[in-house]
């Protein structure tokens, strides 16, 4: 239902360049995650898109209508805050109701769409009570439906999963997934800086550096072919191994990359020599950090492990399954 | 005047080392009486006990005691008084109460205090939130705030001289020093005598209250205001409501506790209200209040220990309840963690 297109968008605060030239085309009901370190202009961006920032330069439009004047309630999304910033003196249903309250709707109206939207996200016994009477996951729950009831287009999350508990966490990455596959036409745009839930949660993630977009693509694209050095070591847990110096050059590559899981591991032979520092045995894979002369190497072990620390160890990468990057951090075909 | 300064200072001095010595004084005797290092441990503890429960009531003494003294004592001395004659010497019953009520000078305090309680402590208040708001988004926000802070800082008989020369009139023909009527003739209108025009004289009265409270509602509520969530204000922004809508419904409600405290803050600074009407109209031209008119059979030409006290159990038992409400209000913010 809506086609988002950022055109060379630019944001600066005065001197400082927030963002840079950032070009994106987001089709009608996709699920987007924007991910990055702190600081990249994630979230800018985002606030970009809703409107609560202004635009520099460069256009954005919605439904092919560029709308970088259109205030934020005439663009048709809905966003659900990290902090979910509720009314703490409404109550739920005032909560949800505010935006149809907004619109004119009458009275009746409002109350059968605040009850439909409460019985989907089983907040109906929850009606009347003020937001510091709910739970955090009940909170999030009334930010959702908050966007829900407006039936809007475009979904913008701005890291809503960063206020709840390991185990809530993992719950609510779970029915946020849900929620996209009940409103298939609904695009959804996802700002975190946890690449898990971007891995599993997006059909495409925006990879963001420094306010610029490193890289577009759908999580398997990122793992298998990532665009850059910066990407490798962003994108898979643990962390991408980035190796220079000779053994990088027997490879034709100035850096190397090397998922922990894509190494041979041999006591006798092998392309770099290192010494086990560390292991942790996990039960189901062991990861093991070898000392070489190119730094420290995380490997990746099905089952249980062998070796102990302090064992010599010769690591060889899978030549199929290597990165090559060159000079300037890009990839080598 | 050299003689009044170091007769103060000596005052300073002897006042907070009196106190000093007090404490530490009353600390080494109780340590001394109850000594923490007796001979066996079981004296130890108790006498320690004994020190933790002591303590409280030692340091708080003086304070208790000159509460007692300046606050309760004269409560009941005045409900004493009230029911007794002219020289406090007869009982004469409710009569005080039952004349205050008949009586055409009471009445009018009463109502207009009762004018008083309704304009100044809502428009100072409403003054208050409208600069807060306003103040918070312009760069010179900061200084206009300071300057409207400022009367408050002038005691209530020099704001009211000030305006006094505000509300002055002079003569048929004579020059105009007033600004008010000065401007008015410029505009080709007639001078009026403005603190002599029956009813709308409390206005004009009631004005310089405002003039140097609305400082004070000002700076409290701004400090509240920039404690509302930001992102509540964005939420809304996109939900669509309006700027009206949204200091209204979404920035008001939000602090509502802090508006009470202000609000009942000034209503009984309001109750109390006597130093202006003194100086201003000393209660003519039908502007009288109850603390002037207290004040005026307490120690002026009445004389009336009884009448006087009277009028002052009415004051009091009027502020009582909002007193009560304000510090539950203050209270119950602070435990909200707002």
């Amino acid at each position: 239902m809506a086609d988002i297109r950022l055109t060379d968008l630019n944001k600066s605060y005065g001197a400082i360049h927030i963002l840079k030239d950032v070009s994106l085309d987001i089709t009608s009901g996709e699920f987007i995650v924007f991910v990055g370190p702190s600081g990249c202009g994630k979230s800018t961006l985002l606030r970009s898109i809703c409107g609560l920032e202004s635009i520099t330069s460069g256009t954005l439009e919605i439904d092919h209508a560029v709308v970088n004047e259109v205030p934020p309630s005439k663009r048709g999304i809905a966003m659900v805050f990290q902090s979910y910033a509720l009314y703490p003196h409404m109550s739920v249903y005032e909560n949800i109701g505010f935006a149809l309250e907004n619109q004119g709707l009458p009275r009746a109206e409002i109350k059968q769409k605040v009850e439909k939207v409460a019985d989907m996200l089983q907040l109906t016994p929850y009606l009347t009570r003020l937001p510091k009477a709910l739970s955090g996951g009940q909170r999030q729950r009334v930010a959702i439906g908050r966007a829900i009831v407006r039936g809007a287009k475009v979904f913008l999350f701005d890291e809503p999963l960063s206020n709840l508990d390991a185990a809530l966490r993992v719950q609510t990455r779970m029915e946020i997934a849900k929620l996209k596959r009940s409103m298939p036409k609904t695009t959804m745009i996802y700002v975190t800086h946890d690449q898990v839930e971007a891995m599993t949660l997006a059909d495409r993630i925006v990879v963001l550096q420094a306010g610029r977009v490193e890289q577009v693509g759908t999580p398997m694209e990122l793992y298998d072919r990532p665009a850059n050095t910066f990407v490798a070591g962003f994108i898979g847990s643990p962390k991408m191994n980035l190796i220079t110096g000779e053994p990088a050059a027997r490879h034709k590559a100035h850096t190397l990359g090397v998922r922990p899981e894509h190494f041979e591991l041999s006591a006798a032979t092998g392309e770099i020599k290192g010494m086990v520092e560390y292991t942790e045995v996990l039960g189901s894979d062991s990861f093991l950090y070898v000392a070489t002369p190119q730094g420290l190497l995380t490997v990746r072990e099905e089952g249980k492990t062998a070796f102990k620390p302090g064992d010599t160890v010769h690591v060889t990468p899978a030549a199929a399954l290597v990165h090559r990057f060159g000079e300037d951090g890009k990839r080598l075909a | 005047m050299l003689e009044q300064l170091v007769s103060a200072l000596v005052t300073v001095v002897l006042g907070v080392g009196g106190c000093l010595a007090y404490f530490y004084g009353s600390n080494i005797l109780l340590d001394r009486l109850f000594p923490a290092s007796a001979s066996n441990d079981m004296a130890a503890v108790r006498n320690l006990k004994i020190q933790s429960s002591v303590r409280p009531w030692l340091f708080l003494g003086p304070a208790l005691i000159l509460l007692t003294v300046y606050l309760i004592y004269p409560v009941f001395q005045t409900i004493w008084l009230s029911f007794h004659d002219k020289a406090g010497t007869s009982f004469v019953g409710t009569a005080n109460y039952s004349w205050a009520f008949n009586d055409s000078q009471f009445r009018q305090s009463i109502f207009n205090n009762f004018l008083w309680l309704l304009v100044v402590p809502a428009a100072c208040t409403f003054f208050g939130l409208v600069i807060a708001v306003l103040t918070d988004r312009i760069w010179w926000g900061g200084l206009a705030k300071s300057l409207i802070f400022l009367p408050l800082a002038i005691s209530f008989v020099g704001a009211s001289v000030i305006w006094k020369f505000v509300y002055d009139y002079r003569g048929e023909g004579q020059e105009q020093i007033g600004i008010l009527n000065a401007l008015i003739v410029w505009f080709g209108g007639d001078p009026q005598v403005w603190i002599s025009l029956p009813f709308w004289n409390n206005f004009f009265l009631m004005v310089i209250l405002i003039w140097i409270q609305t400082g004070f509602a000002t700076v409290i509520l701004g400090a509240a205001l920039r404690g509302v969530p930001e992102d509540t204000l964005e939420a809304a922004t996109i939900d669509g409501a309006g700027p009206f809508k949204i200091f209204w419904r979404i920035m008001v409600p939000q602090i509502m506790p802090t508006i009470i405290v202000v609000w009942t803050t000034i209503t009984v600074l309001v109750l109390k209200v006597f130093d202006i009407v003194l100086t201003m109209t000393n209660g003519q031209w039908d502007t009288q209040v109850l603390a002037n008119l207290m004040f005026d059979w307490m120690f002026r030409g009445g004389g009336d220990f009884g009448r006087g006290a009277a009028i002052a159990i009415v004051i009091m038992l009027a502020v009582l309840p909002i007193m009560i409400w304000n510090i539950r209000q203050a209270n119950a913010e602070q435990k909200g963690g707002h």
